[in-house]
């Protein structure tokens, strides 16, 4: 364990992006060096964590649900929360504007609501912070 | 001086604006900071041996100090394995880039 925190903002939608996967690959790693992990997901990145999110089989394959073992991105995030132990934090800010916009309200457990404001105060507690852009 | 950690995620091949993050890498290196550049998803493809134009070379020649670092993951996902990279890239994993990240003072700037 120790006392440093990343804070990372994210703005891809899911399935859009490598990018996706790359922050989460960032914050597991962290994660597993004892380092706290805050993210704020910013536009589509909200949608990252909708519950509602299924896997699928693939009918030009034949292959099935099980088949596919079709990862999706709120699967990942919630094995992030899961990860966290102890000190060692894993938060998630979904901004709230771009949620209603975007009817994306319905996460898995853990993300909160927040808005810019909390991105601000994260950038001055962490030890460092990654924005991550959309391209 | 400061110490700086800027995270390429794009192909020079296919983008022009990278270009310009490795002439920031540069001119931060010649004004006499640290700098970490890590190459990440399609931003590992000058990472290649014989790849041309040789950013990297080109690069390193330019701004020897400048620490090229490239993402295992993201050169095995490429077909691109250790022995196949360039002189002068360190192949680590992700973990590295975390590590970099909590550095004191170091600032960290993606593209």
């Amino acid at each position: 364990m120790s006392d440093k925190t990343i804070t990372l903002s994210l703005m891809d939608p899911p399935y859009d992006s490598e990018t996706t996967t790359t922050a989460l690959r960032i914050a597991e790693a962290a994660l597993d060096k004892g380092i706290s992990v805050n993210v704020f997901a910013y536009e589509g990145a909200v949608m990252l964590t909708m519950k509602a999110q299924q896997a699928h089989p693939n009918p030009v394959k034949g292959t099935t649900v099980e088949d596919q073992q079709h990862p999706t991105t709120s699967g990942f995030v919630g094995a992030l929360f899961e990860k966290a132990a102890g000190d060692v934090q894993f938060q998630w800010i979904n901004c709230g504007l771009c949620v209603d916009e975007r009817g994306a309200a319905d996460w898995i457990d853990g993300p909160k609501r927040g808005g810019p404001g909390d991105f601000y105060k994260w950038t001055q507690e962490s030890t460092n912070t990654l924005v991550i852009g959309t391209r | 001086m400061g110490k700086y950690l800027l995270i390429e995620s794009r192909d020079p091949y296919e983008y022009g604006d990278p270009n310009y993050f490795y002439e920031l890498a540069r001119d931060l290196a010649d004004r006499g900071n640290e700098v970490a550049f890590f190459l990440i998803q399609n931003g590992v493809f000058p990472a290649r041996g014989g790849a041309k134009p040789d950013k990297i070379g080109e690069l390193r020649q330019a701004a020897p100090r400048v620490r090229i670092l490239a993402d295992e993951f993201s050169l095995r996902e490429r077909g691109i394995s250790r022995d196949a990279t360039a002189p002068g890239v360190e192949v680590t994993e992700i973990g590295a880039l975390v590590d970099l990240l909590v550095e004191d003072g170091r600032k960290a700037v993606w593209h």
